[in-house]
């Protein structure tokens, strides 16, 4: 026979879905939150996105090269990790820490732990605290808003001095805070689109978001108005929809990515109405990501056929 | 029941299921291997030299889990060589070269059928073996404690894409059916029979509603439309959607009182007790991208892949895999002399783009695959305890529930070669299994 014919175990057809897609779904989604963000905060925030995109991906890119590595670049989750980082981040932020901070979430983070699908804990995540941390000047006070450019607190800030924002404008997200976190409708889009293209499940931001409503509801006099000030305030949209629900570092099942959105809700609450900073979402994630081998183990899926019998 | 099962919107594919089936004419020779069913091969029984008809005895069975063969064409065996399959395993293989008569062996006549014992030899002598591709024999299923058997579920589920020769078999051989269910209902006492069949097969549907009311009398027969979810037709997937029931992992249907039969092998059934004429002839699709004239066709067993597509006006482009079965668990093989065997409920030529997988990449953790597999399963995770080769944690894990249906490897968003490290872990279980009974 003159043709080779190709031979392989089966399945031999695939459902065409690639984590270049998955990443790409997530890039969408996230498009109108950074429309929004470039709205609110001007061409400053678009620089920072830019810069921390690019940045993310050329380290990755270089990092490859330098160790030899097959490149990866193409799979976007460089892109993302750039582009959610810098939404998380204020829009006059100095641009050589968004640089660094760069560097730290695909270097440190991610490419030193084995690269995609091998890192513990969130990238995005852990660079914002590592930033938050290390350049304390960039962690609440100071955030600039479109109307008048001048700085002024965020909604939290507020609030943890008694006075609460007006509802339309947590909604649109008319207020100062990091640039993709503010404006809850076009993260709510977004949100729908991943739930839409089943790139994400309802389990873990439902679990996150609802415990930290419940948790300011009962911590706030059963006030529903506090209660809904404190899920479109801070980060938690963006965290709960997009960073908690990476996959790589958070449970793989229903009931385990439930465990791991309560318990980032508690965490989340615990720090911003008992700790001393503001705003607890990153920390929160950081520490379930830490969980979540062992949250995987505790909420196996139950063997077909093996009765009340458990491994 | 509480739950269905998880599993995949796999393409249904299915060209060829408002066809009839077209009858090929006997191929200028035809190679029958000695092993087309699960158990010991077969032994011949004819020489080089022996003029055959078809249905004449050409092997006998090899041992107690093992079947007949018979001529599928009359003409000259003309030599018996060794031959390679798809399994990797060689058989010794009966070439007929055929006279183009198709005459029929004279002494064929229908069994008598009286008791469960005359049944169950009958079913032995028609060479059934488990038509929907498993070719476990049929005989050696049937043959428990009747008082067992609480449900027979037909299987017509016939989940895998482009295949329709089991709707073909539910459409057009419905009196073949009808008459094995009689058979079966007198000698082995069979009270509730339930039919399964995906819910995109219409016209089977209206064809085993009718069976149904046919064949009621002193039974409860029910048709179970369920959706078209591969894999609807797994075995135990099928029990527990029609029963409810949980076959526990390492047992067998019958442990929770079901037998569950391919609709194919109960026509085939029928078709002997009522004629005589034993399993010479498959109804096959022929279809994938670079055949032709997509087709269901009637062959003899036997006749090589090459001459098939032959009579499906050849191949328009260079096929990138041919398969034995449906794309989801069929099997790749090497080259197109290999035969259709009893078994052999398809076969495709799948073109480069058909057959195109994206690249192999690193796991991302998404739990597709665990979320998917019907038996609640981590791939991922036999994957990392294969690599380790920690058979203590694969078996822990439960990587002898796997079916290999394949539904892991289809949604991983990185390709991971899933089924493969399941089918290598199995095998490394077992010789483990292996080395350690012989220290004992």
């Amino acid at each position: 026979m003159n043709h080779q014919l190709k031979l392989s175990v089966s399945p031999h057809i695939h459902s065409g879905r690639s984590t270049a897609g998955i990443m790409r779904d997530v890039l969408i989604a996230l498009a109108p939150a950074t429309v929004a963000g470039v709205i609110i905060f001007g061409w400053r925030a678009l620089l920072v996105v830019a810069l921390c995109v690019a940045s993310s991906v050329g380290f990755e890119a270089l990092y490859n090269l330098i160790v030899k590595r097959e490149q990866t670049v193409g799979d976007l989750s460089a892109a993302v990790t750039g582009l959610l980082l810098a939404l998380n981040l204020p829009a006059n932020i100095p641009l050589w820490q968004c640089v660094v901070g760069s560097l730290f979430a695909v270097i440190i983070v991610k490419a030193l732990f084995g690269g995609i699908g091998c890192n513990v804990v969130n990238p995005a995540i852990t660079a914002r605290v590592f930033m938050l941390i290390a350049f304390g000047t960039m962690a609440t006070q100071a955030y600039p808003t479109i109307v008048d450019t001048v700085s002024s607190a965020t909604p939290l800030a507020q609030m943890a001095q008694g006075t609460t924002p007006a509802l339309t404008d947590l909604l649109l997200g008319l207020h100062g805070g990091a640039i993709g976190e503010t404006c809850a409708v076009a993260l709510l889009i977004g949100g729908a689109y991943l739930l839409i293209r089943r790139v994400i499940s309802w389990h873990l931001p439902v679990a996150f978001i609802g415990t930290t409503f419940l948790f300011s509801f009962l911590m706030g006099g059963m006030d529903v108005m506090h209660a809904l000030s404190m899920v479109l305030s801070g980060g938690l949209l963006i965290a709960a929809i997009f960073m908690a629900t990476d996959y790589v570092t958070s449970p793989s099942t229903a009931w385990g990515k439930i465990i791991f959105g309560l318990g980032a809700g508690l965490i989340t609450c615990m720090i911003r109405y008992f700790g001393t900073y503001p705003e607890g979402v990153s920390f929160a994630i950081l520490l379930m990501n830490i969980l979540t081998p062992y949250i995987d183990s505790w909420t196996k899926h139950k063997v077909f056929g093996r009765g009340g019998k458990r491994a | 029941m509480a739950f269905s099962l998880h599993g995949v919107h796999v393409p249904h594919r299915k060209h060829t299921q408002d066809q009839s089936a077209a009858r090929m004419a006997p191929p200028k020779t035809v190679t029958i291997p000695m092993s087309m069913h699960i158990g010991a091969p077969a032994r011949p029984v004819v020489k080089v030299g022996d003029l055959v008809k078809v249905g004449t005895l050409i092997a006998e069975a090899g041992g107690v889990v093992s079947s007949p063969i018979y001529a599928s064409v009359s003409g000259k065996v003309t030599k018996i060589p060794d031959i390679l399959l798809s399994s990797g395993t060689t058989a010794p293989a009966v070439v007929i070269e055929s006279d183009g008569e198709m005459t029929p062996e004279e002494a064929l006549m229908p069994p008598v059928v009286n008791s469960r014992d005359s049944l169950l030899e009958a079913v032995r002598a028609s060479g059934v073996v488990g038509l929907g591709g498993a070719g476990f024999p049929t005989h050696v299923k049937l043959n428990v404690d009747p008082s067992r058997i609480e449900y027979l579920i037909i299987n017509g589920t016939e989940c895998e894409p482009y295949i329709t020769s089991d709707t073909y078999t539910m459409t057009e051989r419905r009196d073949d059916m009808a008459y094995a269910i009689e058979a079966l209902k007198t000698y082995l006492g069979i009270k509730n029979i339930i039919i399964g069949i995906e819910s995109n097969k219409k016209k089977a549907i209206k064809s085993m509603m009718q069976l149904m009311q046919e064949t009621a009398k002193n039974c409860t027969v029910s048709v179970k439309v369920f959706p078209s979810i591969y894999p609807q037709g797994g075995e135990k997937v099928l029990i527990y959607h029609a029963t409810g029931r949980v076959v526990p992992v390492g047992k067998l249907p019958i442990d929770v009182g079901c037998i569950v039969l391919n609709c194919t092998t109960l026509a085939a059934i029928g078709s002997y007790l009522k004629t005589g004429m034993p399993l010479v002839e498959k109804c096959v699709t022929v279809d994938g991208g670079a055949v032709k004239n997509a087709q269901n066709v009637i062959v003899p067993i036997g006749t090589s892949i090459a001459d098939l597509f032959d009579f499906c006006g050849g191949l328009t482009v260079e096929p990138a895999k041919v398969l034995y079965g449906g794309p989801m668990m069929g099997i790749a093989i090497p080259d197109m002399t290999l035969p259709v065997m009893k078994n052999t409920n398809a076969v495709l030529a799948l073109t480069q783009k058909e057959a195109a997988l994206p690249q192999t990449t690193a796991c991302i953790r998404c739990g597709s695959c665990t979320n998917t597999c019907p038996f609640g399963l981590a791939p991922a995770m036999f994957a990392k305890a294969y690599e380790k080769k920690d058979t203590v944690l694969l078996e822990e894990l439960g990587i002898n529930a796997c079916m290999e249906c394949g539904c892991c490897s289809f949604v991983c968003p990185a390709n991971r070669p899933l089924v493969q490290t399941n089918k290598l872990s199995k095998a490394l279980l077992r010789e483990e299994k292996a080395k350690e009974d012989k220290r004992v």
